[in-house]
């Protein structure tokens, strides 16, 4: 009986894993086909030319620069933002708490095609006009959201008891903030920091009411599948999941080294309050 | 508050609260409250705005009718503008999509709370982040190699002889449920795992030992204590796929129009800025509804999702 039920289980994990990753690999295989059309059958053999043609192209590059720097600003802007809004929150309690919060979340859930057109109108009525810099802004105003959950889920873990003993021990309040908040919040700034990169460069809606006439990767891939579509689109895709893929690897590495060397010092902490009984 | 000026002194709270406010106000109150203004002001010519045309009216809400086209809502034949028939079968199968992704990812949800062993949790969680980690643009074109016309879904299914000729699939509302499914179904997954795995696993044995099949275990004991999951990933399922822009555009043909997409020609083709706005406003008070009945009718209070 529970033998059958976990097998279904495998089985449909199995399945579900396929539904998730075959369609990437089918696309990732249509970049190397010798095909006009971005397909996988018929197979008309092997070829690179996709690849030189990517190469060759200059809106690649310059949707790509693009995109990184309007990444970097978002960055730069949301972890900031997202880490204020959290400390703020955690320290204040009762019906403020709860609608702060919910102004905080709400964001996530806004559509894309709502930001995009409220922040354009917004900062057009202040005569700022359109272009990357309203894309930052746009972005910003979501993306600061998983930030702050992100920095507000590790403050629940923080001892705000070291603080009060740092002040007592004459810690300066810009110490108090530089040598034990952050500190303890900067797993959680880094993860938010990755996400918040990762959102900016995946994020179509804003960016496409707000860039004015600028390209971002997005934009580009969306602009090509609407008008004739050559495998260069595939080829760009491959390289794109193969930079995730190794972002995303050294990230978890470097989480779980993060998590190994935390358990061991609290195994440390543990051995040495046990020694001092 | 007076905790945060004690620890951190004047300065450092005034930048907090700068911050905060920059980002609340400036960026998100403001905006939406400009967008919601200018929904009620007429398109005029620059040189008019400001001018004695420029009144406030529901003239941008009205656009939305017009140009009669028939429609059959549950069998009965009825008469609605285009756009207000986009918009009745965007809503709809938005929530076509979120009850798919919930029938799809509660097994597994399940499973990975409570079947599998926790060693191989960690690796299975990273292979179902994959998708999450690469572009929305990309999956959705993805779908379009699949499906287009001379592509494998029709190869295979010709090969082993299921079908004669290539089928359009292409066509209709059906590739953009598949592909907003797929695009969508992970953000099910993870609140329901995280809900379920919450439920102490006594509970179920204590429901097994009390002789209760199990199709009753799901459904007395796991589904009620999963119910805040399952509101979280169905509200957000819903938003991302009525709001979603980019998976209809790619997948959908002229038969499969998305509401988005009549604001896309608004606002981009058309350049009638406030026109967009008001639809997009239309879009936004809608689907806010729309998530607060259900909430209403499954009794989850807001407090229980945002956990």
């Amino acid at each position: 009986m529970y033998k059958t039920r976990n097998m279904l289980g495998h089985i449909y994990m199995v399945a579900f894993l396929l539904f998730l990753l075959l369609p990437l690999v089918v696309m990732s295989g249509a970049a190397f086909n010798d095909s006009k059309l971005p397909t996988v059958v018929p197979w008309k053999g092997f070829t690179d030319r996709w690849f030189i043609d990517l190469w060759n192209e200059t809106r690649v590059w310059t949707a790509f620069r693009n995109t990184i720097f309007v990444a970097l600003g978002v960055v730069a802007l949301s972890v900031p933002i997202g880490t204020a809004g959290a400390i703020l929150i955690n320290s204040i309690s009762g019906r403020w708490r709860a609608t702060l919060y919910g102004l905080m979340v709400a964001p996530i859930l806004i559509p894309g095609v709502v930001i995009g057109i409220s922040t354009l109108l917004f900062w057009n009525n202040l005569s700022v006009g359109s272009g990357l810099h309203l894309s930052v802004l746009g972005q910003v105003s979501y993306i600061a959201s998983f930030v702050m959950l992100l920095v507000l889920a590790r403050l629940q873990s923080f001892d705000q008891g070291l603080e009060e003993a740092a002040l007592d021990l004459g810690a300066s309040h810009a110490q108090v903030m530089r040598r034990i908040l952050l500190p303890h919040l900067y797993p959680a700034i880094g993860a938010g920091a990755a996400i918040a990169f990762f959102q900016s460069i995946e994020n179509f809606n804003v960016t496409l009411f707000t860039r004015g006439g600028a390209d971002t990767l997005t934009v580009y891939v969306f602009s090509k599948v609407r008008s004739g579509i050559t495998p260069t689109i595939n080829a760009l895709a491959l390289i794109l999941i193969l930079v995730t893929l190794v972002a995303a690897a050294i990230y978890e590495i470097n989480r779980r080294r993060n998590a190994r060397i935390e358990a061991a010092r609290e195994a440390d902490a543990r051995r040495a309050e046990e020694a001092m009984l | 508050m007076g905790e945060v000026l004690k620890r951190y002194g004047a300065g450092l709270t005034t930048a907090i609260i700068l911050l905060t406010v920059f980002w609340l106000l400036i960026l998100l109150i403001l905006p939406n409250l400009t967008m919601f203004e200018s929904s009620f002001r007429p398109y005029l010519p620059v040189a008019e705005v400001g001018g004695p045309k420029d009144v406030y009216s529901f003239g941008n809400y009205m656009n939305i009718f017009g140009g009669e086209v028939p429609m059959s809502i549950f069998g009965i034949e009825v008469l609605v503008s285009a756009r207000v028939k986009i918009f009745i079968l965007t809503i709809f199968y938005a929530i076509v999509v979120t009850v798919i992704a919930f029938i799809m990812a509660y097994p597994l949800a399940y499973y990975l709370a409570k079947v599998v062993s926790p060693k191989s949790l960690p690796t299975l969680f990273l292979l179902l982040f994959v998708p999450l980690w690469v572009s929305e643009v990309l999956r959705s074109f993805a779908w379009y190699v699949i499906m287009t016309l001379k592509g494998p879904l029709n190869g295979i299914l010709m090969q082993i002889g299921l079908i004669e000729k290539e089928i359009r699939w292409i066509d209709g509302y059906s590739p953009v449920v598949v592909t907003l499914v797929y695009a969508y179904v992970l953000f099910m997954l993870f609140p329901l795992y995280n809900a379920m795995q919450s439920l102490d696993s006594n509970q179920i044995e204590a429901a097994e030992d009390l002789g209760s099949p199990w199709w009753r275990t799901h459904l007395r004991v796991i589904l009620p204590h999963a119910k805040p999951g399952i509101a979280s990933g169905a509200v957000m399922v819903f938003m991302l796929s009525a709001g979603s822009l980019l998976v209809p555009a790619i997948i959908g043909s002229t038969t499969g129009n998305w509401f988005t997409q009549t604001i896309q020609g608004v606002m981009l083709e058309e350049q009638n800025w406030n026109g967009g706005a008001a639809f997009a406003f239309l879009l936004l008070i809608v689907c806010t509804l729309i998530v607060v009945l259900a909430m209403w009718l499954f009794r989850v209070k807001l407090s229980d999702i945002a956990r």
